[in-house]
């Protein structure tokens, strides 16, 4: 009978966490200095198209969620499966291909779409052949983590497992049914260029589809799989409503489905479904708030903690940020405040309290629990450098987030200003003129969140470094009811 | 159906009956999960039941009820999207009772704005161009509508860029009276030159005639390039003139002076004779698919007139109008 639970792929995914989260971060840094002067990166002579803007953004996008994002849920979702399951993962071959496979995939990433190769779809960008790679790779993973349930000693299946499995099942429909494309080499042409197979606005609307529950199942159902198992155990209290994480788990995810139209208001698309798209919008804040609650709540009784621990710090304040995000979305996605807020840096403001207040936060925070387990310490080297960390990263992003509500309300009011003959009040160039100064503090902000992660990697270093690498984590035989 | 819509939203009755059909199931089904987990509130001092299971040694689940608050909120958000769906189209191809839609309301909006803002500038439009210039209310309108219309291209000061031409400094391609103007605004133009790289020797021949360009302009240049240059200039002469000054009338420009649509450098003007350029600016009049209305054209080409640039018509009668520019083609001819 197996003993030990398989701490190698964890720690693999937890460490390129932090190397991705640094890396992603940085591109972020850069395109956001890039947004405040244009020819910044022009100076670099013939390396200056690789890092134009309309390169780096996608590969900003693409390494902090699915590089930074991703390798934090393949390391806890693979953690937390195997100990609530009390069993080893289903097989250590195929976790270390999975884990092969996604840097693999990622470092594609990094390279093709500097070299300009896309297929244009946000958030979707990686040409065919990653596409298939991807495809492969993520089969690979669910059959690792839903053979690891089967084999489960406990009889009941953990809460935050429900989360990572929809999050899995529903990623790979979304990537598969939105990257049916046709490549052109099949005509003569690249190797690495291909072309959606639909056309127009079903084009648009398949895009979105995806790109919104790119947003719901991967950065949020799964993120809430991380809260279900890191809150409750870095407070030491129960989940606060089993009934609420029924409720929550299933319209959650139903809801969530319904969402992506709210991308495409006032567009061609056509009413009906602009209307079901902000109808569900909507409906999808209670489900949100459900598990806001859940998370929030579980630390009633131990709200002293607080005070202390700078992990649980990070896993709160997440949870708000999280609540605050998914109130604001459901507002932006009501057609009237969406015709103020549409291509304004609203969005910018609205995807980066989800991305960094919530997304990023949550990670870190369970990193920080996470890695001092994988390497045999108490605790991380340094906690009050977490605590400073915290701190970093929440006025960062407070910074970044208000310095582009107030960018984006003022877009969005300036564009739509008319003179009493009708015409614009104000040009295109002078909206940007106008927040010219909020883009000097989101980057302020974006540095500030930036320099928490290098001030985690060091102290992530040092807790290695004075550690051991845990492989031999004995699986109690006992099976608690 | 409104006009403008040509196409159907579904294929088939199928796929409207699909869409409504599960739709109503979805809302149903939210309504269904969140009854069959409500229960009484917790009385005064009663703890929550902790359940029975328990994983990697401490995991628990208290089963606190449902917050009263979220709950109502819950069927709040969800009576909402009822009625919404109920007075909006949404359910497949049911129009919803106030029969709206986004085209009919955009239609609407405009119109009613149209109507209203082209009372304020209709009287303008059977006044004479110049002295709609003059007028401050008409100018203030005119450049509003030159930054909506216009500055994308000419830029904001309408002094233009690489490509696109400077409005004030009075060096027009296609004339620059009244009347040029608001024919250019109206019915766009097209300014080409096809590629000559082969007529004139390749890159090196190029280089040699654009030497020669720069000297007929009386600027820095490499005089045995341009001597080199001289006899290839007649692939040129053509359009441009054997001196160079160009053909105003058939708005083939002037290579002599300092106006300078794709740059007037040595390497530029090499690119334009290798590659040709492709100039043009759209119609904007709404008869010719542009967004502009009589109205608001004769605003534009008074506002453009009176930037610095413009012409006076000329003076004389027609016929000797139309006489002045031919003898001032055959004047060249004659050197």
């Amino acid at each position: 009978m197996e003993a030990t639970y398989n701490y190698k792929v964890v720690r693999q995914f937890s460490i390129m966490t932090v190397v991705w989260g640094i890396v992603g971060m940085l591109v972020g840094v850069i395109i956001a200095a890039q947004l405040i002067w244009p020819t910044l990166t022009e100076a670099l002579g013939p390396l200056a198209p690789y890092l134009s803007y309309g390169r780096l953004r996608p590969l900003h996008t693409n390494a902090v969620i699915f590089a930074f994002g991703g390798s934090a849920l393949f390391a806890t979702s693979l953690y937390v499966v195997q100990r609530t399951c009390q069993t080893r993962v289903l097989s250590d071959g195929l976790a270390s291909f999975v884990f092969w496979g996604w840097q693999a995939i990622i470092v594609m990433a990094a390279v093709s779409l500097p070299m300009g190769y896309t297929s244009s779809k946000e958030y979707a960008e990686l040409e065919w052949p990653i596409d298939i790679l991807i495809t492969v790779v993520w089969v690979a993973y669910a059959v690792l983590f839903f053979g690891t349930i089967m084999k489960r000693k406990t009889q009941h299946i953990y809460v935050a497992n429900w989360f990572f499995g929809a999050y899995i099942l529903a990623i790979a429909l979304l990537h598969v049914v939105n990257n049916v494309e046709l490549p052109i080499v099949m005509e003569g042409g690249s190797w690495l260029k291909s072309y959606s197979a639909y056309a127009g606005v079903q084009d648009a609307m398949v895009q979105w589809w995806y790109g919104h529950n790119a947003v719901g199942f991967f950065l949020t159902t799964a993120f809430l799989g991380m809260m279900y198992y890191f809150i409750p155990k870095q407070a030491g209290r129960p989940i606060y409503s089993y009934r609420l994480s029924i409720v929550h788990f299933w319209t959650l995810n139903f809801i969530y489905m319904w969402a992506g139209p709210h991308h495409l208001m006032y567009t061609a698309l056509p009413d009906w479904a602009q209307s079901l798209g902000m109808v569900f919008s909507l409906m999808l804040l209670a489900p949100s708030w459900g598990g806001m609650m859940n998370g929030i709540m579980t630390l009633s009784g131990a709200w002293h903690k607080l005070r202390t621990d700078p992990i649980l710090k990070f896993l709160i304040t997440a949870m708000s940020f999280y609540g605050m995000s998914t109130f604001e979305g459901p507002m932006m996605s009501v057609k009237t405040v969406n015709a103020l807020s549409h291509y304004t840096d609203w969005n910018i403001a609205h995807v980066h309290s989800g991305a960094l207040g919530w997304v990023a936060m949550i990670s870190i925070g369970s990193l920080y629990h996470l890695i001092p387990r994988l390497y045999g310490r108490e605790e991380m080297h340094s906690v009050k450098l977490i605590n400073v960390h915290f701190w970093w990263s929440t006025i960062g992003v407070v910074l970044y987030i208000a310095s582009m509500w107030i960018a984006g309300v003022a877009e969005g009011l300036m564009w739509r200003a008319t003179n009493v003959d009708g015409t614009l009040t104000y040009s295109f160039a002078q909206s940007v003129a106008a927040i010219h100064p909020f883009y000097m503090i989101r980057l302020i902000g974006g540095s500030m969140f930036f320099a928490g992660m290098l001030l985690m990697a060091y102290n992530v270093w040092k807790t290695i470094a004075a550690g051991k690498a845990v492989n031999d984590a004995r699986i109690p035989q006992a099976v608690a009811a | 159906m409104l006009a403008g819509y040509a196409v159907p939203d579904f294929v088939s009755e199928f796929w409207h009956y699909y869409i409504a059909a599960i739709s109503i199931a979805g809302i149903i089904f939210s309504l269904w999960v969140l009854s069959s987990q409500t229960t009484k509130k917790l009385a005064e001092g009663e703890q929550a039941e902790l359940m029975v299971h328990t994983w990697d040694g401490d995991l628990q689940e208290l089963n606190n009820p449902l917050p009263r608050w979220w709950m109502w909120m819950f069927i709040g958000l969800t009576f909402f999207g009822i009625v919404y769906l109920v007075l909006y189209p949404g359910l497949g191809k049911y129009a919803g009772t106030l029969g709206w839609s986004s085209f009919q309301e955009w239609k609407d909006d405009k119109d009613t704005v149209d109507a209203e803002f082209d009372k304020v500038m209709a009287p303008f439009k059977s006044q004479d161009l110049m002295a709609v210039a003059a007028d401050p209310k008409a100018k203030e309108m005119g450049q509003n509508l030159f930054m909506t219309y216009c500055s994308q291209c000419h830029g904001s000061s309408a002094q233009g860029g690489k490509g696109f031409p400077n409005l004030t400094d009075g060096q027009w391609l296609f004339g620059g009276t009244p009347e040029d103007i608001q024919a250019s605004i109206t019915g766009g133009r097209i300014a080409e030159m096809p590629p000559m790289g082969d007529a004139v020797g390749g890159e090196q021949g190029a280089k040699e005639v654009a030497n020669y360009v720069l000297s007929l302009g009386g600027k820095p240049h490499d005089a045995t390039l341009a001597a080199a240059g001289q006899a290839k200039f007649v692939a040129c002469a053509g359009c441009h003139g054997e001196n160079g000054k160009g053909m105003a009338v058939a708005s083939f420009p002037d290579l002599t002076d300092d106006a300078w649509q794709y740059g007037g450098s040595e390497s530029a003007i090499v690119q334009s004779i290798l590659k040709g350029r492709k100039g043009g600016m759209p119609a904007q009049s709404q008869a010719a698919g542009g967004a502009l209305n009589d109205s608001k054209i004769h605003l534009l080409a008074a506002y453009v007139w009176g930037l610095g640039g413009g012409k006076k018509p000329a003076a004389p009668a027609p016929a000797e109008a139309m006489a002045a520019p031919a003898e001032a083609v055959a004047a060249p001819a004659a050197n």
